[in-house]
């Protein structure tokens, strides 16, 4: 722990926590689990992009059906690759930390749930994300008919201006009343 | 405002800069302009055409506020050059972030700030602080010379209070880091240069000590929030369950967590207060009767069988309430100590009521807001995930459990649910109750027979019998607490619930079990102390009979020689009933933690082990098939602790040292209990999150508080304490020592008011009135929840009325789109998407390249300047946001 603490250097760690939800220790721990993605030699250098390969063997994002679109939405990477930074990989567990407000939250859940980045979720979107929730095993896929009836249900409900699809705002507006949002819509290392 | 007209003069320079801007930055090295892309420019400049079309309005009275400017500016005018060039040094002088601007700022005299613009992409508020800054600068240059007006001041502080938000709002805004870092840089490096200064004299010194006080407050702050994160206990063996097994199970040991500091607490009480201070400053053991093992238990005091059933020297020490003595001050200190003794009693139980119901409180306000149904499916879609699971195995579980909670859903939506055969369900279910009753009566009537026949085995003597008749009670009641739940959910099957209502359902019948239990326990005990008062009676006849005959003894044979001491050991004396509840109660909770670890140990992990093992040489799939892992049971294991909580309350007062030992199998608990979790247990098949059921689990606790304290405070006050034990001995009641007290250490006018306080005459008419304290407090709760339901109600017809305009409006737009289709030959697509983005008050999504970054989504801000029409849109979510915000889980602040 000790020679991360040097790594990371008082200023920018003061500067890290001014800037995210996390504290000084979950900062600490970060930059420990993100050091140990890296390479030998690539410890040395700073500003090392981790590969979204790498960033999804961690126990914590492994098993989550959005992990991809997670590392899309945090990544700051120019070609959309899905690599992560470290101050990227610090983004994302500041919107996923405890003490992270809803608004931000739901903000970047939203950007997680657009699969095609347009700003909206649409019909695709919902059934992306619907096939996401319910695994990749065919077993437990629901059929079209259902999809359908559920993605009109989803629609009836959120889709306040009747656009056909769900913006932010009317996402943000749904997400508000949910009594465990908050406290689900969370990643710890 | 200020960042729109930032915005809209970049966007008149745009075009001429860009080019220039471009070369330069491709000469220049640097960190940031490696990042650069061609297409963020682009996308600037999109958006700044957009906002120029929103902006018009504002510019207006830009260009009004422009001229005062002016005008202030004019009277400083002569000095102009100067300042230029100051405006230049302290350029310099600015960090390395701001270097390259101020490179730019020399080439291109007015126009300074342009070049950051770009760079940072759409960063709103820097462009703010840069066109505040800007004219900072020449302030700065005014204020060497000392021409600062007062408006220039205000403005000044203005701008720096301006800063000083954005540093703070910073972490709430979804950027990504580096444009984090580096406006807050800026912004710091800003508030630093100008709060100086701030104010003249006298005033800036207080202002720079104010600051500089607040910067020290906030690093201490921030210093002591991260040491309080650090101080909680087992906060990783928690997270690691989490990600296993999801938020519900760990709700169990946050649970089991936020038990441990309350029994902390009541230890610290009752160790702090009592035992301490009986044992450093009471008589020492062997001075008197009470505390002194009898003659007769001496031999086998120390054996080991004697002291693990609390007999023997266990029984004659702190432990428990017959070794206190009734000395109403001891020690140097003049501890008062059956008043403290009787006062942490009721503290115990007034400090857990406070606890539980402050919690139950806080809970229930952050579950009130989304009990309404509206957004059903939304929810199951948006929020069913729980983002903590990091175990495949939990995470397929869950994917089972969201697709049947959507078929389930689609299901009841489409009301095509028949139910096959009501009479037979109705039947099954009718049969099912009555079993149920069955299995309570009857263990509740072996408890009481068992509980008769132990006291029958007592009077013959406890030697005579083995040990299973010896621990026969607490055994039974143990085996009936771990087999009837088994029970239980092998007779739900029968009843073909839901499986939320068939778990609810299950926890009243394990609680109505636990509760049965407990109170035939009491009651067997209530005829015990009967029969022990009873006892007593006999025992101090023969006393007065014994001491008499001593006296006699004594008398006839010496008078004049000293008084025959006789051995503490040697004088009888008579049952302790409240000694003999505490260890009922000691006994109680020691063979309850046994069996808890003992199931444990056997039914989780001998089992595991087991299939582990013989999974090799098996003839069918032990794993997957008949015995299989078990899984953790957390309604269960929280009914568990909440009673066990209970029996500590309950006997707390007769037995000091309860809490202590509930400290330290609280402590074993979680180490065992995690420990079991992570190595034999698998994840849940129906995985229930937690948020919903914590205050059930309160509401459940506060229910056994209540129960638990009745019979304690029942035998308090109605039956009259031992004559030779305890620290209450030879009062009529034990509350006789508030009396007591105020009559001897008060002085006399106190104890004057307090007897004419406690008249019937002014304690009627305060009870009268608390009453109707209550009542109002009820009425207007009451008035405000039906307040709250037509607001809800009110605002779902605005919703419907908004649907319908909606509608219409849509099928206008398609009524117009078709005609312009007819009209123009544009595309239907591109049309479409114009009018939707006129209609949602959202100005058209730019024409956007592909590899646009993915680090921020361009609808949100867009949203806030379009037109503010239809004001029931979204009513009231911005601000129900807020309170939000430190919102956590509820068992998980306590």
């Amino acid at each position: 722990m000790g020679t991360t603490a040097s790594q990371l250097g008082k200023d920018l760690l003061s500067e890290y926590q001014e800037l995210t939800f996390l504290t000084k220790q979950e900062i600490l721990l970060a930059h420990k689990r993100f050091t140990e993605l890296l390479t030998k030699d690539e410890k040395d250098l700073p500003n090392t992009r981790v590969s979204m390969e790498r960033v999804l063997t961690l126990p914590e994002l492994k098993s989550n059906p959005f992990r991809k679109r997670i590392c899309y939405v945090f990544s700051t990477s120019e070609q959309k690759d899905g690599s992560l930074t470290f101050e990227d990989f610090l983004d994302l567990l500041s919107a996923f930390s405890d003490s992270a407000t809803l608004e931000i939250k739901s903000h970047y859940a939203f950007r997680i749930f657009d699969f095609d980045d347009d700003g909206t979720l649409d019909c695709g979107d919902l059934e992306k994300l619907v096939n996401c929730l319910t695994g990749e095993t065919d077993e437990t896929r629901l059929t079209t008919e259902e999809m359908r009836q559920l993605i009109n249900n989803i629609l009836e409900e959120s889709d306040i201006d009747k656009d056909g699809t769900v913006n932010l705002s009317e996402f943000q507006h749904v997400i508000s009343r949910s009594p465990d949002f908050v406290s689900s819509f969370k990643i710890v290392l | 405002r200020e960042r729109h007209r930032a915005k809209r003069r970049d966007g008149d320079r745009e075009k001429k800069k860009r080019r220039k801007g471009r070369r330069r930055r491709a000469s220049r090295a640097g960190e940031r302009e490696d990042e650069l892309q061609a297409r963020h420019e682009k996308r600037e400049a999109g958006r700044r055409k957009r906002a120029k079309n929103y902006q018009e309005s504002e510019g207006r009275e830009r260009d009004e506020e422009e001229q005062a400017q002016i005008k202030t500016g004019k009277t400083a005018k002569t000095k102009k050059n100067i300042k230029n060039e100051k405006t230049r040094k302290v350029e310099q002088e600015e960090g390395e972030a701001e270097e390259r601007n101020a490179k730019g700022k020399k080439k291109h005299g007015s126009a300074k700030k342009e070049e950051k613009d770009e760079d940072g992409g759409k960063c709103a508020a820097k462009e703010k602080t840069q066109e505040v800054k800007k004219k900072k600068h020449k302030r700065k240059g005014a204020d060497t010379l000392n021409s600062l007006s007062p408006e220039e001041l205000e403005k000044l502080k203005e701008a720096v209070d301006e800063r000083k938000k954005l540093i703070q709002g910073l972490r709430g805004k979804p950027w990504s880091m580096k444009k984090k870092l580096v406006t807050l840089r800026e912004s710091q490096e800003f508030v630093e240069k100008y709060e100086g200064a701030l104010g003249k004299g006298k005033g800036r010194k207080l202002y720079a000590y104010k600051v500089m006080m607040a910067k020290k407050w906030m690093k201490f702050q921030r210093d002591f929030e991260n040491f309080k994160t650090a101080c909680i206990p087992w906060e990783m063996k928690i997270k690691e369950i989490e990600s296993h097994f999801g938020s519900s199970v760990a709700s169990y040991f946050i649970f089991l967590r936020w038990m441990y500091g309350i029994n902390m607490i009541l230890f610290g009480l009752t160790f702090g207060l009592v035992m301490v201070p009986e044992a450093l400053m009471g008589r020492p053991y062997g001075s008197i009767p009470r505390k002194t093992v009898p003659r007769a238990e001496e031999a086998s005091a120390m054996d080991f069988a004697v002291l693990w059933d609390f007999g023997g020297y266990a029984q004659y020490s702190v432990l428990f309430y017959g070794y206190y003595n009734n000395q109403r001050a001891i020690g140097w200190l003049k501890f008062r100590m059956p008043l403290s003794y009787f006062l942490v009693g009721v503290g115990t139980v007034a400090y857990s009521y406070m606890v539980v119901i402050r919690t139950m409180a806080r809970n229930a306000n952050e579950s009130g807001v989304g009990d309404d149904n509206s957004f059903n499916f939304s929810w199951k879609t948006f929020t069913s995930w729980d983002y903590l699971i990091g175990n495949p195995e939990t995470a397929d579980n869950k994917f089972a459990s969201i697709t049947t909670s959507f078929k389930e859903a689609i299901l009841e939506e489409q009301e095509s649910r028949k139910d096959d055969n009501i009479h037979l369900t109705r039947f099954l279910r009718v049969l099912a109750n009555f079993l149920v009753l069955c299995c309570l009566a009857g263990s509740g009537y072996l408890i009481y027979f068992v509980v008769r026949r132990s006291q029958k085995f007592a009077l013959d003597g406890l030697d005579t019998h083995t040990w299973w008749e010896r621990n026969e009670v607490n055994m039974v009641m143990s085996l009936l607490g771990m087999f009837c739940p088994m029970l239980f959910d092998v007779i739900s099957a029968l009843e073909n619930y839901h499986p939320r209502v068939a778990l609810q359902w299950q926890l009243g019948r394990i609680f109505a079990l636990f509760l049965g239990n407990l109170y035939t326990f009491i009651i067997a005990l209530m005829d015990e102390i009967n029969l022990k008062r009873e006892e007593e009676k006999i025992v101090k006849f023969n006393i007065t009979t014994w001491e008499a005959s001593l006296y006699n003894s004594t008398v006839s044979e010496n008078s004049t020689g000293p008084p025959i001491t006789i051995q503490p050991a040697d004088v009888p004396r008579g049952p302790c009933w409240e000694t003999m509840v505490g260890q009922e109660f000691v006994r109680l909770i020691i063979s309850d933690t046994m069996t808890t670890y003992i199931t444990l140990l056997i039914g989780d992990f001998l089992r595991a082990v087991l299939v582990r093992f013989l999974n090799y040489c098996w003839c069918w799939d032990l794993e997957a098939g008949f015995p299989s892992y078990s899984e953790f049971d957390v309604s269960g294991n929280v009914l568990g602790l909440i009673f066990n909580q209970g029996m500590i309350w309950m006997g707390a007062f007769y037995a000091p040292c309860l809490p202590a030992l509930n400290v330290l199998r609280l402590h074993v608990s979680m180490y065992l209990q995690c420990w079991a979790v992570m190595c034999c247990n698998v994840p849940q098949e129906r995985v229930f999150k937690a948020s919903g059921s914590n205050n059930f689990y309160m509401a459940m606790l506060l229910v056994i508080l209540f129960l638990s304290t009745l019979p304690a405070i029942y035998t308090i006050v109605t039956i009259p304490p031992s004559f030779d034990c305890g620290p209450f001995s030879g009062k009529k009641r034990m509350f006789d020592v508030i009396q007591e007290t105020l009559e001897s250490d008060f002085p006399a006018w106190f104890s004057k008011v307090f007897s004419s306080a406690s008249n019937p005459g002014l304690v009627l008419p305060f009870i009268l009135l608390m009453v109707l304290a209550i009542y109002y407090l009820q009425s207007t709760s009451k008035s405000y929840k039906e307040a709250n339901v037509e607001l809800k109600k009110k605002l779902q017809t605005q919703n419907e009325e908004n649907k319908k305009k909606n509608k219409r409006a849509a099928l206008k737009a398609q009524m117009d789109l078709e005609e312009a289709r007819k009209a123009a030959s544009q595309t239907a697509d591109s049309s479409q998407r114009l009018y939707h983005g006129k209609n949602r008050r959202n100005p058209p999504a730019p024409v956007r390249e592909q590899g646009l970054p993915a680090t921020r989504a361009p609808v949100p801000r867009n949203y806030h300047h379009g037109n503010h029409g239809a004001p029931g849109y979204l009513p009231g979510f911005p601000r129900q946001s807020e309170p939000r915000m430190h919102r956590v889980p509820s068992l998980q602040r306590h």
